[in-house]
């Protein structure tokens, strides 16, 4: 990757609070005013952001604050308006209310400024498999005005960077679902953006795939200098994040790196199975003062410190426990937490 | 660093036409690399002059010195072999937008007119390049391989082309589900080009026939290659059913056509979601 172009401090979006009351200036010509408080620059700025289609309001005031180099996550159930956001970051649909803007430019305001330093790659594939790997690059780079010898280069870097590079020639329609999204991705990163947004990049891979594509991810953040924005409702993909933000109903409910977020609930989940769920619900809230609910793997509660509650809870309670299962506080737990319920269930009801 | 990213994405004109050109391209590439529907669009036109216009010339006694219906139905073969391709580009639209890589177009930093125009200009050059295929096959509808007659309508064919994937791209543009859009364009196409005068004079039909022919814009495209071919082959001559229009206000009529078709099918692709 030698003679790389790297994008370093841009314009400098405002600290989070500040609002739009500190303008951005063009690309360059400002200095980094947050750099003196050792914070990299604000790249997706979003404030009151609302989209209303006719009959349903997608999305209902989203404020979003993301800083350069993070990987961000927007996480939420099916039709929780994770992709209307992407769409309106990515000057793709137009906010009824609310400003954002995304690498030091306005998404109303100054659309074409945002497009040339985003890349994007969709919930479902968007390359050409009439034309070969490479062949979809180059349209790519004659779309953006790449000059011809670093596109020539950066299509061969980007190639080797998805590991690709020996299928360059290849027509796209033989490639299978994984390395048709790695080759997005490579795509996506052609013209060196600020921000790479991905919506739903793992949507439809298998397991295994999926798992692999994140290695992919992983590995082009250790090389880039790319802040990583994605939509997704898999929560074990919303743990490689550096930072999450559920959103459900077009709101977000709650902000924040995924550990902390799990610390925040202050609980680990026991489940119980015992030989009369009925009689053990009474115990636990007369003996322990605890409230469970019945579910499929038995009775669930939240206790500060699970390992030490096993032996008080199979001397006190009373009837006789079959299997207790100790789990720290997930995901899972944090969206069940903030909105009422499981983001499966959320995803069955929509 | 900044100042290198700005320079590596020029905007202006020239990012415009690179980009229009890039559009131009994939069209041909997929075009070339597709040549079972290459021939599965050959096919119809040809087998229409072949069959259809040999098995018709019985019917149809010549009257006018050298060739048949054949010479008759010329105009109307090359005009059917530029209508389908034409087409094709609206439909590749279409294709685009269900295939999403429309929206990699889109999310990109050019103007929405600009790949419509490039869509439009392949469709074109696929239309014509067919239409020359056509075009040699001259000889067996008793028309001469003469390179003045072959240039202009090469030329006629290059503009009726234009007009037809404008077309195309209006109703692309305007219709999002590909069944719908292929529905519509059989539905319309097929009366269009039996009321242009390809298959049979338009003098002598009913009146209220004659009004939507003279209001069919194939009319206009069929009449001038028509004129071409009887001005070297009698037999593909046809009287007008009105009064004659020159072949240049003809030639007028299309480009307006194709020029209008364009500008709206830009306007509508351009509004944002």
């Amino acid at each position: 990757m030698s003679g790389e172009v790297r994008f370093t401090a841009l314009p400098v979006g405002p600290a989070p609070g500040s609002g739009f009351a500190s303008p951005y200036a063009g690309a360059g010509e400002s200095d980094a005013p947050a750099a003196g408080r050792g914070l990299p620059p604000v790249t997706v700025l979003a404030r009151g952001l609302r989209k209303a289609y006719p009959g349903v309001e997608a999305v209902r005031g989203v404020d979003l604050t993301v800083r350069a180099g993070e990987t961000f996550g927007l996480l939420g159930p099916n039709g929780a308006g994770k992709s209307t956001t992407i769409a309106m970051l990515c000057t793709l649909a137009r906010p009824t209310t609310g400003r954002a803007s995304v690498a030091g430019a306005d998404v109303t305001t100054d659309p074409g400024a945002v497009r040339r330093r985003i890349g994007l790659v969709f919930q479902d594939l968007t390359v050409d498999g009439d034309l070969t790997a490479a062949e979809n690059l180059r349209f790519h780079a004659d779309l953006y005005g790449l000059p011809r010898r670093t596109a020539r280069r950066r299509v061969a870097d980007m190639l080797a960077l998805v590991g690709l590079h020996d299928r360059r020639d290849s027509l796209v329609r033989t490639f299978s679902g994984g390395m048709k999204r790695r080759l997005e991705i490579a795509r996506g990163l052609l013209h060196a953006p600020q921000v790479l947004f991905l919506d739903e990049p793992t949507l439809g891979l298998d397991p295994q795939t999926r798992a692999q594509l994140w290695e992919h991810l992983h590995y082009v953040r250790t090389q880039r200098s790319v802040t990583l924005f994605l939509t997704t409702h898999y929560l074990e993909e919303a743990e490689h994040c550096d930072r999450i933000a559920v959103i459900d109903g077009g709101r977000i409910v709650t902000e924040g790196s995924p550990a902390d977020l799990k610390a925040a609930i202050g609980a680990d989940r026991v489940a119980v199975r015992t030989a009369d769920d009925t009689a053990a619900l009474s115990a636990l809230r007369e003996r322990f003062g605890l409230r469970a609910h019945a579910a499929p793997e038995g009775l669930l509660l939240h206790v500060p410190d699970g390992a030490s509650f096993v032996p008080r809870l199979c001397a006190g309670l009373g009837v006789p426990v079959l299997s207790v299962a100790v789990t720290r506080p997930s995901l899972d737990d944090v969206f069940l937490r903030c909105t009422g319920r499981t983001i499966h269930d959320a995803d069955g009801v929509r | 660093m900044t100042a290198v990213a700005a320079a590596a994405v020029p905007a202006g004109v020239r990012h415009e036409v690179r980009a229009t050109r890039v559009v131009w391209q994939r069209e041909m590439m997929r075009f070339l690399r597709n040549r079972g529907r290459l021939a599965v669009t050959l096919a119809q036109p040809v087998f229409l002059l072949l069959v259809l216009g040999t098995g018709l010339s019985v019917l149809v006694p010549s009257t006018a010195g050298t060739g048949d219906y054949r010479t008759y139905l010329f105009p109307g073969v090359l005009t059917m072999t530029v209508q389908m391709p034409a087409i094709g580009a609206g439909a590749s639209i279409v294709w685009d937008r269900e295939a999403g890589f429309l929206r990699e177009m889109l999310v990109a930093p050019v103007r929405r007119g600009s790949l419509l125009l490039g869509k439009c200009a392949g469709g074109t050059t696929v239309a014509t390049c067919q239409g020359v295929l056509v075009l040699s096959l001259a000889g067996t509808a008793h028309v001469p391989y003469d390179p003045a007659l072959l240039a202009t309508l090469t030329g006629e064919l290059a503009l009726s082309a234009l007009a037809l994937t404008a077309l195309g791209a209006v109703a692309a543009v305007c219709i999002s589900r590909v069944e719908t859009f292929q529905a519509v364009l059989s539905f319309a196409m097929t009366p269009l080009l039996f009321l242009s005068g390809a298959m049979f004079p338009l003098a002598g039909l009913p009146r209220w026939l004659t009004v939507i022919c003279l209001a069919n814009p194939l009319t206009y495209a069929v009449d001038p290659l028509r004129r071409a071919v009887a001005a070297h082959a009698p037999a593909a001559a046809a009287p007008s059913p009105g009064r004659q229009l020159p072949v240049a206000a003809e030639l007028g009529i299309t480009a307006a056509l194709a020029a209008t078709a364009l500008a709206v099918a830009a306007h509508r692709f351009a509004r944002p979601g």
